[in-house]
């Protein structure tokens, strides 16, 4: 499957149809970029205007996984879809729900900064916080550019970043520990930030979940729950045996 | 093309027995060559579906099996076609017992003007069957298994031409597996048919199966990922791919398989 794959049918109402879902999950991605960005933005300036505003726009993303969903499931009962077509439509189908939930945890990060703007944090575990945002920002960027052009190489790397947005929140988590440990005051405060570094962990699970998508969606293979090394491996034997 | 095809029969499961056997097989009409070296295993009580584009040469294969292609003028075929074993094509072979073996059923429903009864039975006077107790009880397991027998049971000795559209079409089946064939070849069963009798005649394939091998040539590709295990595609005398059906409907190893049935251009 290649991204020209999508305009030579026959019909080129489907040309149309399969496109533009292509381009609706574009936008989609976009859309929750910009929440994320945002619930992001709000937590590291404990800002509540900005956060009231990631809260109040999540309806968008909801909306469009709905509109989404319908278009899916049309072009199953009308097209019947095979091969490539079929494993778009899927990829596309769990694409946005994983979509959704970024959206959903974005909305969770905004919220957390709402309830702890203006108040002063811990300087250390506020810039580890605005360095894990980036990575997961990254992320989620790089696994929709992947998506958009097809590209397994860079949704491969977007498995491999995932590990680095664990280690991160492993190190918040004991810092923040510490942390509250040292004055239980801050007790409150500390675990909404723990909270919010969770929203972000799960972001970052959910764009690998992406990734796999994309690589099934191009090679016809299903990598969840297989390791990433199984599964470069697999893919070289592949390019060799082809 | 085949090996890769192969390879993916045995990495899922064991390979089944194999029914017929194409060997290089090639086929012409009079300069023209219509089947260029064919390879390919019908496997024991399989479906195996045919697909490809008008003249491909699925239905001009689909015949090489029991030997239909001999009626055709200016017709030759080189390669050979096994049946347990033996070469189908080889001198001495009798086509009457060949084509008892592998039964076809084609496109349009083609009763004979008898009774239903004696359509069944057919088959079974022709190899000298006359005892009216092994007659009947034959008549009613054909129809029985072509899925016919409830509603023709009251009336068997009516004209078949009085049956619908898609009851002769599964009286035509009972006909054809009333001599107990081993494989059964369907060229386009349902196309004639409306949506329901469809939906019967994939249900009685996938019945059928249990007992023979099926061999099924459709341009209908959906039905062809509903009824078969297997599925060859066909392109311009061909086998391009072949292989099961659950992966060549998702994915397809050669792009030629992958645009004929997602609909692109060649």
């Amino acid at each position: 499957m290649d991204r020209n794959d999508l305009s030579q049918h026959i019909s080129t109402q489907y040309n149309e149809e399969l496109e533009d879902i292509r381009s609706k999950v574009m936008a989609m991605g976009g859309l929750v970029e910009e929440q994320l960005e945002s619930a992001v933005q709000a937590l590291v300036e404990m800002d509540a205007d900005t956060a009231q505003r990631v809260v109040e726009s999540d309806y968008k993303v909801n909306a469009m996984e709905v509109e989404l969903d319908e278009e899916c499931t049309m072009i199953l009962a009308r097209r019947q879809p095979a091969a490539g077509d079929l494993r778009l439509i899927i990829a596309v189908i769990k694409t946005i729900t994983d979509l959704e939930r970024i959206g959903d945890e974005a909305e969770r990060v905004a919220r957390m900064a709402e309830s702890m703007a203006g108040r002063a944090f811990d300087k250390g575990i506020m810039a580890e916080m605005e360095h894990m945002g980036e990575l997961v920002q990254d992320m989620l960027h790089r696994v929709l550019d992947a998506f958009a052009r097809l590209d397994v190489q860079e949704a491969i790397a977007v498995v491999k970043k995932d590990e680095k947005v664990d280690i991160k929140y492993d190190s918040m988590l004991r810092q923040t520990i510490t942390y509250m440990a040292e004055d239980p005051r801050m007790i409150p405060l500390a675990l909404n930030m723990l909270w919010a570094a969770r929203s972000l962990e799960r972001i970052g699970d959910r764009c690998q979940n992406i990734a796999e998508y994309i690589l099934y969606l191009v090679k016809g293979k299903d990598v969840r729950h297989t390791h990433l090394d199984q599964v470069l491996k697999e893919m070289e034997e592949e390019r060799g045996s082809r | 093309m085949e090996s890769s095809a192969a390879q993916r029969s045995t990495e899922h499961n064991p390979q089944p027995g194999v029914a017929m056997e194409a060997r290089d097989l090639r086929l012409f009409y009079g300069e023209k060559q219509a089947l260029n070296g064919i390879n390919l295993q019908l496997l024991d009580k399989k479906v195996t579906a045919f697909i490809g584009p008008s003249g491909c040469g699925k239905s001009t294969l689909l015949r090489c099996f029991n030997r239909m292609n001999d009626l055709v003028d200016n017709c030759r075929i080189e390669g050979e076609i096994l049946l347990e074993g033996t070469d189908i094509y080889a001198p001495g072979v009798d086509v009457s017992e060949l084509r008892r073996r592998v039964g076809m059923v084609f496109q349009k429903p083609n009763p004979f003007p008898k009774s239903i009864y004696e359509n069944v039975a057919y088959g079974l006077r022709l190899q000298g069957i006359n005892k009216r107790r092994v007659l009947d009880e034959t008549v009613e397991w054909a129809l029985k298994g072509a899925a016919l027998w409830d509603e023709v049971k009251d009336r068997l000795n009516d004209s078949a031409f009085g049956l619908s559209g898609g009851q002769q079409q599964r009286l035509v089946i009972a006909r054809a597996i009333a001599v107990k064939p081993q494989v059964l070849l369907l060229d386009e069963p349902a196309s004639a048919l409306d949506p329901i009798s469809t939906l019967k005649i994939e249900e009685l394939i996938a019945e059928l199966k249990e007992e023979f091998t099926i061999a099924i040539v459709t341009h209908n590709m959906q039905q062809a990922a509903r009824v078969s295990d297997y599925t060859a595609f066909m392109y311009m005398g061909d086998l391009v791919e072949y292989g099961e059906t659950s992966l060549i409907f998702t994915n397809p190893v050669q792009k030629k398989t992958e645009d004929y049935i997602t609909g692109r251009y060649g």
